[in-house]
């Protein structure tokens, strides 16, 4: 096991969020969690401190000795300090539910961010597989491969007839929990996201906005999964996203881009350049203002490299994202640029980066500080 | 139907809604709802779902007689009243022990599906994942028939009885 501190991998982007994988440009990362149990004991809600600290060394113990082609490090999540578990909260590696719960629980996870394994959560354990793009073909794959290695250890409750047997009666069947991060911020800039929230609830499925307050996500960032657990295959329910959800919605958004660039070109350069100005000149900003205004300078980079777009705004973004070449622009150096400033300046990222709590106001101004001395080419860089 | 408060587009949005016996439905169109915060929810906890049920069914002592809430799982000592309350089971046993209340509960939350699919642990024997298979065959053939396509309802007859064998 490895003795990886929080710190190393708090300064940097992983793979996962650097914009890369097939559809890079809408779908930010494909991620698939399965719900297990252990058959012989009471789920949490009716185990004693005693009970779930014995499942929480067997799963502990087990799992950190799998060969996962990764080194893996553990976090004993219930002795963590606040500002971590928010830390881990906002990476997406372990769930809210699980930072700020009762009693014994830790979370075992890859240094590369792919794979995370939470025990006691709401169930015994819920291990995830996360990957850049459009990749869920993948994820199930490889959870599908960690999970049968788990079975070789322990047995999991499973009935005949419900499957795997969950906590909550959601969750039941194939445990699985299938969800894709899509950027869709010209669906929201021409108003048609309402239609993508109706869509998405005619197919039974949840949306969840991401890294803002309720569903209208302030980074445009929106999380897409299945509700139905019980009755459907894993492999059914990937085969519909990718067949089905996925190249639905990417439409959609790609046509209201399109849109944006052939009648609208003033409303998106308008946009693009507010948000670069402030960005390069604001003293004080807050996590939603920076996670509004980078959505937009994300979708202008975007908009060049997948659809050659060349407004008078996108230009100059290029230039301010230090991207000389189309060369280097195709490799989405400007990209990983951008997503890095967007997980680097939230709230608990700044503050375990910078070593000490910090209130809002000296907050605001470290992350603009940040900001521009990415942003201001001869901007003194900040030690 | 036209949408009842700016009676120009089609109602896309219909409501109904039961409160001390009075139903009153309203039809609205998708710009309305949204101005009017007519928000329909999307996703019920499971724990207020079997409260509507409960409360939907409480003249029928066969479903949901008091001796359904008075049981007790003799595992984990949960009863039906705790779920409500908290929205999670106690262990595995409860779903056999409450399978009455929480059997329709359960169809109701996946889409109207009753029975498992897809994985099953490699420990499983040989019959008890024919068992599965079965549940499944039988799943699909009432869905057919159901749905009156009598030709997919003839061929899962034929897995089925195949299977039996």
């Amino acid at each position: 096991m490895s003795n990886m501190k929080l710190t190393d991998i708090s300064n940097d982007i992983n793979e996962w969020f650097d914009g890369s994988g097939p559809l890079g440009d809408i779908i930010m990362s494909s991620r698939i969690r399965l719900a297990r149990n252990l058959a012989g004991y009471k789920f949490l809600s009716r185990c004693s401190t005693a009970e779930k600290t014995e499942i929480l060394n067997k799963l502990k113990d087990i799992i950190t000795s799998l060969d996962l082609g990764d080194k893996v490090f553990y976090i004993s999540v219930d002795e963590a300090p606040t500002l971590n578990k928010h830390f881990l909260v906002e990476r997406h590696l372990i769930s809210r539910h699980h930072a700020f719960g009762k009693g014994p629980r830790g979370a075992v996870i890859a240094e590369r961010e792919f794979f995370t394994a939470m025990i006691n959560e709401e169930d015994h354990l819920r291990i995830q597989v996360l990957k850049a793009g459009c990749q869920l073909s993948h994820c199930v794959e490889q959870i599908n491969r960690i999970d049968d290695m788990i079975e070789q250890e322990v047995e999991f409750a499973f009935s005949p007839r419900y499957g795997y047997l969950t906590a909550c009666p959601t969750n039941l069947g194939t445990g699985i929990r299938v969800s894709v991060m899509l950027h869709l911020p010209a669906l929201k800039m021409t108003g048609q996201i309402e239609k993508f929230f109706n869509a998405a609830k005619d197919m039974s499925l949840a949306v969840r906005g991401l890294f803002g307050e309720g569903t209208e996500a302030a980074s445009d960032l929106y999380q897409l999964s299945n509700q139905v657990t019980l009755g459907v295959s894993d492999s059914d329910i990937v085969s519909q996203f990718e067949n089905t959800i996925i190249p639905e919605i990417v439409e959609y958004e790609n046509a209201a881009r399109s849109q944006l660039l052939s009648n609208q070109s003033d409303i998106l350069d308008d946009k693009i350049s507010r948000a670069m100005a402030l960005l390069q000149n604001a003293h004080l900003i807050s996590s939603q203002e920076a996670l509004f205004l980078l959505s937009h300078l994300r979708l202008g980079i975007n908009m060049h490299r997948h659809m050659g777009a060349s407004t008078p705004a996108i230009e100059k973004l290029r230039t301010l994202c230090g991207v000389s070449d189309d060369a280097a622009e195709t490799a989405g150096s400007s990209i990983a640029k951008i997503n890095r400033l967007f997980m680097l300046t939230l709230p608990a990222h700044l503050q375990l980066n910078y070593g000490k709590s910090l209130d809002t106001t000296h907050r605001d101004a470290l992350r603009a500080k940040i900001i521009r001395s990415a942003l201001n080419q001869d901007y003194p860089q900040q030690g | 139907m036209q949408c009842q408060i700016c009676s120009k587009n089609d109602a896309t949005i219909h409501l109904t809604e039961i409160a001390d016996g009075v139903r009153t439905e309203i039809h609205v169109c998708e710009h309305c709802a949204v101005e009017q915060d007519i928000a329909v929810k999307s996703h019920i906890p499971i724990n207020e779902l079997l409260s509507n049920l409960l409360a939907s069914q409480p003249t029928d002592d066969e479903l949901a007689g008091p001796s359904e809430m008075e049981l007790v799982c003799p595992n984990c000592g949960y009863t039906l009243a705790q779920f409500q309350k908290e929205g999670t089971l106690g262990c595995p046993d409860d779903y056999e022990v409450f399978e009455k209340m929480l059997g329709p509960l359960i169809e109701k939350a996946h889409d109207g599906n009753t029975t498992h699919r897809g994985k099953v642990p490699s420990s499983t024997p040989v019959d008890t994942k024919e068992q599965i298979e079965l549940l499944n065959l039988r799943q699909q053939l009432g869905v057919a028939v159901k749905n009156e396509d009598y030709e997919l309802a003839a061929k899962l007859r034929d897995q089925i009885n195949e299977t039996e064998k």
